[in-house]
């Protein structure tokens, strides 16, 4: 969680994210931001996330991001 | 046919009851959008003719509403984009000095906060609230007096760009200009009553004219697509298929997200049938992979700047290109003239480059409040000693290829000489793109320095490992000083790539790398 929230907190300073869960809905972060989200987690957490994955229920939270994350590390495994 | 209220009148009698604007929230008929329109427009009485009207309400059917109201009083437009910042917001109403401004309950806080609405002579700027302002009734001897004295070059609305210079630059485009243009590219693209445009850009961008009024005139419907489907690439097809949308006329920039994503391998488009594109240019590659999977659809290549309503010229796409060809911009459209000039102001021949000029109604009317720009871009026409004749001087290069066709070069100020020879960041750009793994390319040069770097998003390798690959598709003169790659390319508010803000990046910090 923390690695995330450093990622996050990198793609939008000002902002905080915190049991946060309307990352997207809020406008906090865009379509931008969602592309530059994604490729870090992938770098960070060496997962592979797919575009069927990226939907809103999967990123409107930082905890539904940790369970997406988990979900593709045990996938790999 | 003098006011492009006319389009929606006869629409809205013809049929009267059909869905035409519809966003996440609302969808409305062609008679609902004229009554909320008609009815929004009481509140403007007071404004004389021509004044400008500012609306700060988010890309909806309400803000579509309030537009046309403001035609409705015998106004014009000026849409403005309410995330911009404050500042910006400041320097146009500085420049646009609006009679009124229509905003909604959603809005309002930011209105509030503009330093032109609270200075001393704001008094005179009336403050309408588009949920007070609709409830009023149809007022239809004032909207009468209030046409019976419009003509076809009044403005129907200003739209700013940035310039070069930074400062915002209101470009005036009258009923006439809208009208023959909209004439010309519903006619040259078919669009009809069966038409479902699913609209990506916003409403203060030159590009939202083609649906939005095609629409109006052609009975279709116009479909908002939400900003946040272009976060979420299988959303935005779900929602492309539930409205069953078959027109998009997208920035490059937007088309791009299928290719990179490879999003058509999850989820297919069913409806759609015209796929055109404007606004930056189109790498072949991200254009070759939505043929591949949507081989049947109608693609073409529309080029133009504000200042010509939307576009001068296009380019339908009726061979095939490799991944690192260059797409055309084609021909002129029809009542619209253009032409190249040299630097000394004659006719370029057949395959010499010159700067694109354009004559005809598609042009704009000037800049707002603002002589001296206007006078340097739409200058008399120098092959035309014989009477007045204004053109609009686009600050794009072009060629004639052997097949009459226009190819885009580059803007004229990012043409640069090193060592004797010309360089075309624009032919870097479309190298680099054109390379497996890269997602988007950006070609910059440093004014100080004269250096060439190259901003790369994508999975690749190496930077060097690009420089060894380019070195196969361009000169060696023309290979960036510097490759630099991004984890994401900057966007403007259009969704085109944001030029201004990668030169600060390059320049001033380099955190984005």
């Amino acid at each position: 969680m923390k690695e995330l929230l450093k990622i996050l907190h990198e793609i939008k300073p000002d902002v905080n994210f915190e049991g946060r869960t309307d990352l997207f809905s809020s406008g906090d972060l865009d379509s931008m931001n969602i592309i530059m989200l994604v490729s870090e987690i992938n770098d960070e957490f060496d997962v592979d996330i797919k575009v069927p994955d990226i939907i809103p229920e999967n990123f409107n939270s930082t905890e539904n991001i940790m369970k997406l994350i988990k979900k593709l590390q045990d996938e790999e495994i | 046919m003098k006011n492009i209220l006319e389009y929606l009148e006869k629409t809205a009698e013809k049929n009267p009851h059909k869905i035409g604007f519809t966003d996440e929230k609302r969808e409305v008929s062609f008679l609902q959008l004229m009554n909320n329109s008609k009815k929004i427009a009481g509140s403007l009485k007071s404004l004389s003719k021509n004044s400008p009207v500012a609306i700060m309400i988010e890309r909806s059917v309400e803000c579509i509403e309030s537009m046309f109201a403001a035609v409705y009083a015998g106004c014009f437009y000026t849409v403005i984009d309410i995330h911009s910042p404050l500042s910006r917001i400041n320097e146009i109403f500085q420049a646009l000095k609006p009679g009124a401004v229509i905003t909604d309950n959603d809005s309002l806080s930011i209105a509030g906060q503009l330093k032109y609405l609270s200075e001393e002579d704001s008094e005179n700027i009336q403050l309408i609230l588009y949920e007070e302002a609709v409830k009023d009734h149809i007022d239809n001897k004032f909207l009468s007096r209030a046409r019976l004295y419009m003509i076809d070059s009044d403005p129907l609305y200003v739209l700013f760009t940035s310039g070069s210079s930074g400062t915002p630059k209101g470009t005036v485009l009258s009923h006439r200009s809208v009208i023959n243009y909209i004439e010309w590219v519903s006619e040259e693209f078919s669009f009809s009553q069966t038409t479902i445009f699913g609209s990506q850009t916003p409403l203060y961008f030159s590009m939202s004219v083609t649906d939005l009024f095609s629409t109006l005139k052609c009975g279709g419907t116009y479909t908002l697509i939400p900003k946040m489907m272009f976060s979420f690439p299988v959303k935005l097809i779900e929602y492309m298929n539930s409205r069953q949308i078959n027109t998009i006329y997208w920035v490059p920039s937007a088309l791009a997200i299928a290719s990179n994503w490879n999003l058509f391998q999850y989820e297919k488009l069913m409806y759609i049938e015209k796929v055109l594109f404007a606004g930056e240019v189109m790498p072949v590659k991200h254009l070759n992979y939505w043929i591949r999977f949507l081989p049947k659809c109608v693609y073409a290549n529309l080029f133009g700047p504000t200042e010509t309503t939307d576009i001068c010229t296009f380019y339908v796409i009726d061979r095939e290109f490799k991944d690192d060809e260059q797409l055309p911009i084609g021909k002129p459209c029809n009542n619209c003239d253009v032409f190249l000039l040299t630097e000394d102001g004659r006719m370029a021949a057949p395959g010499e480059e010159g700067e694109i000029a354009v004559r005809g109604s598609f042009l704009a009317s000037g800049y707002y409040n603002d002589p001296e720009k206007t006078e340097a871009a739409f200058p008399q026409n120098p092959l035309n000693k014989s009477y007045p004749e204004r053109i609009y001087k686009t600050g794009d290069l072009a060629r004639l290829n052997e097949k009459g066709e226009y190819i885009y070069i580059s803007r004229k100020d990012f043409q640069i000489k090193r060592m004797g020879y010309r360089i075309e960041l624009g032919e870097i750009e479309a190298a680099a793109i054109s390379l497996k793994g890269i997602k988007s390319a950006a070609a910059v040069c440093d004014s100080e320095s004269g250096r060439i770097l190259l901003i790369c998003e994508g999975k690749v390798k190496e930077p060097e490992q690009i420089s060894e690959t380019l070195k196969k598709k361009i000169p060696s003169y023309m290979l960036p000083d510097e490759i630099i790659k991004i984890k994401v390319m900057p966007y403007n508010a259009n969704g085109k790539i944001d030029r201004a803000k990668l030169k600060k990046y390059i320049t001033t910090d380099r955190k984005m790398r």
